[in-house]
């Protein structure tokens, strides 16, 4: 139970983490200069072409041991990273690159009109993301970002591999201690199970939610 | 005149590619690459390169086996949610509901772990033709790969199967073709047209989900890149390369699959 609570604490995390780089990299890959543009380019491209249980590897090991040199090399001491900060970090950088492509698609399907007459109102752009782009391209985005939940909430598995005391690991060490491996392993597919069906029904609704006022998607074909 | 526009095609794509920061940035990139292979060790490479190359392979004949089998059974289970009665239908959705909601590592231990440590348990299974399979960890990790593909894959096929227009499948009717006939000539080539883009996502994302038969002790590059590691005590060289072979496997996928797509005629439905 312990490690469901890990593994959900760091979907949320991670999950935040990653809109916040996503929407800060759509800004960029939008509207930023040829160089943003391009350096962004080659992080989702390249988070998205690497396996994420490399990436982890890679960036659990490297990422802690490069906070430590700078650390060390400022003259602090060096600290303990806790597994549950790392894996944060280490899923919510994966996540941004996904989610910064749908943020980019959903920002794309915006009509046009409604940012040049925000623009036109003289808004600043800090008030027109606010007042008009996140709301506007949310009912475009949900489906997407849902199902990146969905795989944040999956990817948190990948981190008993580097030994991070999560749902699945816990599974395994409980099963090893009691040889009864199928019941544990099958108990935490329920549980895994049931976070996706709750999650599906509350996304669900929100993305009626967002939709609200829109035209519906059966009607317009 | 035609060769001239193409070349002009191409220098203008060139231009496009080699503007003023784009060189810049393609000289840092290539900055680190060359300080990368400089200061780092690459000293184990030499003893190490032919099992990399086993373990390649490895990964790779994993994948095609696992994408050419989960899409067999992708067919039926789309099919049976798009046409079937809700008896055919509703396993179907369990299924997919289910692979799709647990993570793959999960299903993956289960399978070695839970089932592995149920068979030994039955004589029967330990006489019969099968156990020297069932004793390796190989066969797990296909069958937890497939169904995994099939699972994700069978949602797609769903909609790649309801979204051909019906009177395609009317007119074929008309013609008095057989169920069938219909299902192998108009169906199922319509269907798999437009399931193609996201065949390309999802056989990607299989791809990345090969090194976690790692886990369960499949010797494939991501257990090869794990034991030098544990050998030589390097981090980060081994981690570096084993991305840079995913991604060049990755633009290779990519790349195929595109020219796949090129030859499909674009007007469908």
């Amino acid at each position: 139970m312990l490690g469901l609570l890990h593994s959900l604490e760091i979907a949320v995390g991670a999950t935040i983490l990653g809109l916040l780089i996503g929407t800060w990299g759509a800004y960029s890959k939008l509207y930023g200069g040829p160089v943003v543009r391009d350096l962004f380019a080659v992080y989702t491209t390249v988070v998205r072409a690497v396996p994420e249980l490399v990436l982890i590897l890679l960036l659990y090991y490297a990422g802690t041991d490069l906070i430590n040199q700078v650390l060390a090399a400022m003259g602090y001491q060096r600290v303990d990273i806790s597994g549950l900060v790392a894996g944060i970090a280490v899923l919510g950088f994966v996540q941004g690159a996904y989610s910064t492509e749908v943020i980019r698609g959903a920002i794309l399907a915006i009509p046009q009109g409604q940012i040049e007459a925000a623009r036109a109102f003289g808004m600043s752009p800090g008030l027109l993301l606010r007042r008009i782009t996140l709301p506007a391209m949310l009912p475009f985005a949900i489906p997407g970002l849902a199902n990146l939940w969905l795989i944040a909430t999956k990817d948190t598995a990948l981190l008993a591999v580097v030994g991070f005391f999560e749902l699945t690991l816990a599974t395994r060490q409980a099963a090893g201690v009691t040889k009864a491996y199928l019941v544990f392993f099958l108990a935490a597919g329920v549980l895994y199970l049931c976070v996706t069906l709750i999650s599906n029904f509350l996304l669900g609704r929100a993305e009626k939610w967002a939709r609200r006022g829109m035209p519906s998607i059966k009607e317009a074909r | 005149m035609a060769n001239e526009a193409a070349i002009i095609n191409t220098a203008a794509r060139a231009s496009l590619w080699l503007q003023p920061h784009r060189i810049v940035l393609i000289l840092i990139a290539f900055g680190l690459v060359a300080s990368a292979a400089y200061f780092m060790r690459w000293d184990w490479l030499p003893q190490y390169w032919k099992m990399g190359l086993v373990g390649i392979w490895r990964a790779l004949w994993i994948l095609a086996v696992t994408c050419t089998l989960g899409f067999m059974i992708a067919v039926p289970v789309g099919l049976a949610q798009a046409a079937g009665s809700i008896w055919v239908a509703a396993p179907a959705k369990v299924f997919c509901t289910i692979i799709r909601g647990t993570p793959l590592l999960l299903q993956l231990w289960l399978l070695y772990y839970g089932l592995g440590s149920l068979f030994p348990q039955y004589p029967w299974i330990r006489e019969s033709w099968m156990w020297p399979y069932l004793r390796q960890a190989w066969p797990y990790g296909v069958l937890a790969l497939t169904l995994s593909f099939a699972g994700y894959e069978g949602e797609v096929m769903r909609g790649a199967f309801a979204g051909v227009p019906k009177g395609q499948l009317e007119a074929a009717r008309a013609f008095g073709m057989s169920r069938w006939k219909i299902f192998r000539r108009i169906w199922l080539p319509q269907a798999f047209y437009r399931a193609l883009p996201t065949l390309t996502g999802e056989t990607v994302l299989q791809l990345k989900s090969t090194p976690l038969v790692a886990t369960i002790s499949v010797i494939d590059i991501f257990a090869v890149s794990s034991k030098v590691r544990q050998d030589t005590y390097l981090t980060y060289e081994p981690l570096l390369l084993l991305a840079l072979i995913y991604m060049a496997i990755t633009g290779i996928l990519v790349f195929a699959f595109s020219r796949i797509e090129a030859r499909i005629p674009v007007k469908i439905g």
